[in-house]
């Protein structure tokens, strides 16, 4: 079985639904060097705040956090957009 | 004696010393194709490799095993052809037995998007005298009759760009042969030796911290793919580089009946004969990073399903096994290849899904730099910098797993 992301709003559904949206990074902000936030990954094993689009299901955003050498994701998923 | 009665030692063992001129970390493909350079044609042979597992374990032995220079990019094309020239007699420059196998690619296109795309990049490598040119429907049946031309009834091939050079090798007997080449020059692999630190003051790196102590080192290199941020890390660089697993299956071994590698440009599949027999079919990368190495069975499914709509004959081919490898991929799908901004510590990496067919120029080039400091006009353009500098190398359209 392959990655099931946990979606607030539609439940637990399957990884090809989502559109990945990468590690969780800065927002651009004058304190933040523009090169390093497009491009620079921690890519670490181990846990990773990181966001999901669900683009063929209630296309929003969400942030969870998933362990990049197991790939289980912890209960704790925060909706965005409401 | 010689011939078949030769007994060969192909590693030879060897005492870990307290420095070494240049110490590689990563007993992959690359980093025992640069300490067998640094050996054969700079005469540095006071070099160790340093691998946590043993040497192939990552994506050396994991790959797909294709070799080709039918790149995008004006960059990337005369690199790849580079490499394909020294592929070509690598069985006799390392005295080891790769099974190279020039075969033939055909690209297969569904959409007229990618039409373009194989008419430009034939275009382009015809300028760099690679042999790539667009053949109709009718040519592609004459190349390779097994295609089907209607896709699986889904997917009417509209042409496909054919590559006559596209070869495969034995991706683990070119892990033996580089590591048995350079320690017959008296490089020490150190297989079960994980590295654990770099060691750097403030002139730059001057060695690695190990299990069994600090080994000095006049040059560090970095060639481990997938774990390229976690050593990289160890030196306080943080890089433009997401590790995704690229899986693969085999399926039994069949009678030779498949003329040439086969892919397709919009479905995203490559399938290829191995000299055993099994048909090895590879696809795309995971789209979300990680460090797991686990098959799944929705890819053993969906890229059954797509070799199936090129190739129906494989309807009946049975799966044996599948696996996974981890690939270090770059913001531009070319390689990093350079000195960092730490003197004297090096990155063979941003391997990605090109690494394999990469690795005879990538370690030839890469020790002329260590060598000598100077970099190959080749290399030039994959310096670690080049994000930072805005000159990248975009060519993710070659890769055809993304």
């Amino acid at each position: 079985m392959s990655l099931l992301v946990p979606c607030p709003r539609c439940g637990l559904r399957p990884q090809e639904e989502f559109t990945f949206g990468g590690e969780l990074r800065a927002l651009p902000s004058p304190d933040v060097e523009d090169f390093a936030r497009v491009y620079l990954r921690e890519n670490a094993p181990g846990p990773q705040r990181e966001r999901w689009y669900h683009a063929s299901g209630c296309r929003r955003w969400v942030t969870l956090t998933r362990d990049t050498v197991t790939n289980r994701i912890e209960p704790g998923v925060t909706p965005s957009g409401g | 004696m010689t011939g078949l009665f030769r007994r060969r030692v192909f590693l030879r063992q060897a005492e870990l010393k307290g420095r070494y001129d240049v110490v590689i970390i990563g007993g992959g493909v690359n980093g025992l194709s640069l300490a067998y350079n640094l050996a054969a044609r700079h005469g540095i042979r006071d070099v160790a490799v340093f691998e946590a597992g043993y040497i192939g374990a990552g994506a050396s032995g994991r790959n797909t095993q294709v070799v080709r220079a039918n790149y995008n990019t004006p960059e990337n094309v005369p690199l790849y052809k580079a490499s394909l020239g020294i592929w070509r007699t690598l069985s006799q420059e390392l005295d080891f037995n790769i099974q190279f196998s020039t075969q033939g690619e055909l690209d297969l296109c569904h959409t007229t998007d990618s039409l373009e795309v194989e008419r430009d990049k034939s275009l382009l490598n015809q300028a760099y005298g690679v042999q790539t040119e667009v053949v109709t429907p009718e040519e592609i049946a004459r190349i390779n009759p097994l295609v089907d031309l209607t896709g699986g009834g889904s997917f009417p091939v509209l042409g496909a760009s054919y590559h006559p050079p596209g070869a495969t090798a034995r991706h683990d007997s070119v892990v033996w042969g580089y590591a048995s080449a350079a320690s017959r020059l008296g490089v020490h692999v150190h297989e079960g030796r994980g590295v654990t630190g770099i060691r750097a003051d403030g002139d730059g790196c001057t060695g690695i911290m190990t299990a069994a102590g600090p080994i000095e080192a006049g040059a560090v290199i970095s060639a481990v793919a997938g774990w390229t941020s976690i050593v990289a890390g160890m030196a306080g660089l943080k890089l433009p580089i997401s590790t995704h697993p690229l899986q693969a299956f085999v399926t039994e071994p069949y009678r030779h009946d498949l003329d040439g590698l086969v892919s397709s440009m919009d479905l995203y599949v490559y399938i290829s004969q191995t000299a055993r027999g099994e048909l090895l079919v590879g696809a795309e990368i995971l789209p979300y990073n990680t460090y797991s190495t686990r098959s799944t069975f929705d890819f053993l499914s969906e890229a059954a399903k797509r070799s199936i709509q090129i190739l129906p004959f494989m309807a009946r081919a049975r799966a044996m096994r599948q696996w996974a490898g981890l690939c270090d991929m770059t913001p531009d799908s070319s390689p990093i290849l350079g000195e960092t901004e730490v003197p004297r510590f090096f990155l063979m990496a941003g391997m990605g899904t090109w690494g394999f067919k990469g690795s005879p120029i990538f370690g030839r080039t890469m020790a002329e730099l260590v060598a000598t400091g100077r970099t190959p006009e080749l290399l030039a353009p994959f310096a670690p910098d080049r994000f930072e500098r805005d000159r990248m190398v975009p060519d993710a359209a070659s890769a055809g797993t993304h």
